[in-house]
């Protein structure tokens, strides 16, 4: 697919985002600008803490109520969302941009049935009551692999299984026809097996519904089978954006080296797995030079004192490191990585 | 390695509920794990892996068959003595480590308390001295012990998991699922911590997953659990390479490769329990080849001989 010109459906500008805590302030998203195209499928990775999932509540208004948009801001068909009060996102969140969350078991309500749940979604967006919402509920779940939908329209959620419940928060988050869909690690709390089933059935939702698509998720695997272009955040910055085989064959950040080879299927048998020494940093205090420049085994001086640019690799490939600038020393990525290519 | 069995399952059934309500939740699973390695349990959530990990460790109880641990028998009535010894000797690290610690107990409470039970007169200086210990060899700085849980990041926590096991001497650890919960840079550093303690201690462990990327790595052995029936055991390597039975090949597929050229193009295999025919031919628990066990019926096992004898000579 060519990304260089398409047309972008969200566009973030030099996003802010910290958050209030105990008179302490914490900067969790540090001038991000990110475009996410119109069609596309892209996978945000990175550590817990590292603020993949905040920056996309960002596209749907459920920042937390301590958090605030310091600066930056964040445009979808001409609006700026960053703008948004309570009373604009209710005609906007479900209809434009939906969310499935991580665990399917926490986000349905177990004393409504399933049918209810996905009506109500339905009532409030686009105002379909009674049996016209019936039948769209139930091709809903069929649309979504679930066998017997009549008869499962009115279950309970403890009377599905996980797969069968995360089909059901599918189901719900495409109730209103949205255009992007942003999927929290859909699969984390999910078997092998059953994760191989979802991603499946999100591929062909996108297909068939012409969805744009954003996978949160820090599972590598995951993000190999679904994603167009890859965004590796760490410490609340983009460090390195590409396509899904720029990153996976040519990463050129040395944080995204390091998350390729702490892979098990990497690992030599009886021998010691490659991994990330020390914590990423604390956001509460500013970030001085490269964020992940204190757990880099090979740091350059320069890396504690400036924060680098981005330095472009090719038109779709780019990546916020010292070792592009010319006169870096030409450093080789770890030897492992290159054994990706023979998984 | 040599094959002395230190853990010995027979023919194992764990029953939930009476009566009508009955549930078998493990049907009839034998296996032995020998002395020094790490064995593998793979299967989806509901087929029971955690349950034998629970009933090894007598939590839950068996309603049929024999464990025998160190040639005791270990489950059903055993003597307070043996229970004792048990309860040092087998210890169990929890999937998720920000449930499994007590919110509201110091580290040095929550690595100690099994010491406290086991041994009752310990004085406390030498406790101390040996939660310290234990505290360095998981990693983890001596003065943590007078800290809370919430003070930790989720690797930190999962080895105070790690280090509340290891207090008790054990020879034996049932790890549940233990990082799951975790993120790829930390799952990477628990395993390392896994294994260098294995070596140190000539520890067994018995590894209980649905993660097959990570089963490969760490395993010497693996078995795998459908529906609280075995139904296939080998060496990870030749599990790998010569899966027979339908189920494994579908788990095998659906492992996720870090690799998205390869990954896009992946074929799914679906297990269909239904391709089985078991009506007139009962399956049994056969070995194939020397290690390599399979569940299935005589003309199931006929084909499974038939298509390893035509990889070794491949």
């Amino acid at each position: 697919m060519d990304h260089t010109n398409q047309e972008a459906l969200v566009s973030i500008k030099d996003l802010n985002v910290k958050f209030k805590l105990r008179g302490k302030r914490l900067h969790a998203i540090r001038n991000i600008s990110l475009d996410i195209l119109r069609g596309e499928s892209l996978a945000i990775v990175g550590e817990s803490g590292s603020g993949k999932s905040v920056l996309m509540k960002n596209l749907i208004g459920l920042l937390d109520k301590n958090g605030e948009i310091e600066s930056g801001a964040i445009y979808y068909g001409g609006k700026d969302l960053g703008q948004f009060k309570e009373k604009d996102w209710q005609g906007f969140r479900g209809r434009e941009v939906a969310m499935v969350m991580q665990d399917p078991m926490t986000s349905l309500n177990p004393l409504k049935r399933i049918g209810w749940q996905i009506c109500e979604a339905l009532r409030y967006n686009q105002d379909m009551r009674g049996e016209q919402a019936k039948r769209k509920a139930v091709e809903l779940l069929s649309d979504v692999g679930i066998q017997e939908p009549e008869r499962r329209y009115k279950q309970y959620p403890h009377e599905f299984s996980g797969g069968m419940r995360q089909r059901v928060v599918i189901a719900m988050a495409m109730a209103c026809n949205p255009r992007l869909l942003i999927c929290d690690e859909p699969t984390t709390a999910l078997d092998v097996t059953i994760q191989a089933q979802i991603l499946n059935l999100l591929r062909d939702l996108r297909n068939k519904y012409d969805l744009t698509m954003v996978y949160i998720t820090h599972d590598l695997g995951v993000v190999a089978n679904v994603a167009d272009r890859i965004a590796v955040m760490y410490a609340g910055d983009i460090v390195e954006i590409g396509t899904c085989n720029e990153v996976f064959f040519s990463p050129r950040h040395p944080y995204t080296w390091a998350l390729l080879s702490s892979l098990p299927q990497l690992g030599v048998k009886k021998e010691d797995l490659f991994s990330i020494k020390g914590t990423p940093p604390n956001l509460f205090q500013g970030i001085r030079g490269d964020g992940f420049a204190a757990r880099n085994p090979l740091p350059l001086a320069i890396d504690f004192l400036h924060r680098p640019p981005y330095f472009e690799i090719s038109p779709t490939h780019k990546a916020r490191t010292w070792l592009l600038d010319q006169r870096a020393p030409k450093l080789e990525p770890p030897e492992q990585i290159e054994s990706i290519k023979e998984i | 390695m040599n094959n002395e069995a230190l853990l010995s399952v027979h023919d194992m059934e764990v029953t939930f509920g009476t009566g009508r309500k009955k549930f078998v939740a493990v049907k009839g699973v034998s296996f032995d794990i020998y002395k020094g390695e790490t064995f593998g349990l793979v299967g989806e959530s509901g087929s029971g892996k955690t349950t034998i990990g629970r009933a090894i460790i007598r939590v839950n109880p068996t309603s049929r068959g024999e464990v025998f641990f160190k040639g005791e028998k270990i489950n059903g009535k055993i003597t307070k003595e043996l229970d004792k010894r048990i309860i040092s000797e087998i210890q169990m690290v929890f999937q998720d480590p920000m449930a499994s610690l007590n919110e509201r107990a110091k580290v040095d409470y929550i690595v100690s308390e099994g010491l406290q039970n086991v041994e009752k007169k310990l004085p406390s200086r030498e406790r101390r001295e040996r939660v310290a210990k234990t505290l360095g060899d998981v990693g983890l700085l001596p003065e943590f012990a007078s800290r809370f849980p919430h003070e930790f990041s989720g690797g930190q926590r999962q080895r105070i998991g790690v280090a509340r096991a290891l207090i008790m001497q054990p020879s034996f650890i049932i790890a549940d699922e233990p990082i799951s919960a975790l993120d790829v840079s930390i799952r990477a550093q628990v395993l390392n911590l896994l294994s260098k303690l294995q070596k140190e201690r000539n520890l067994t462990i018995l590894f209980i997953s649905h993660d097959l990327s990570v089963m490969r790595f760490i395993t010497d052995r693996i078995a795998v659990l459908h529906k609280g029936v075995l139904v296939e055991l080998a060496d990870t390597e030749t599990l790998y390479t010569n899966p027979l039975h339908p189920y494994t090949k579908a788990l095998l597929s659906a492992v996720p490769l870090p690799n998205p050229i390869k990954e896009k193009q992946k074929q799914l295999t679906v297990y269909d329990p239904s391709c089985h025919d078991y009506s007139t031919d009962k399956p049994i628990w056969e070995e194939i080849e020397p290690g390599h066990f399979v569940h299935g019926n005589n003309k199931e096992l006929e084909e499974y001989r038939a298509a390893t004898s035509r990889i070794k000579n491949a």
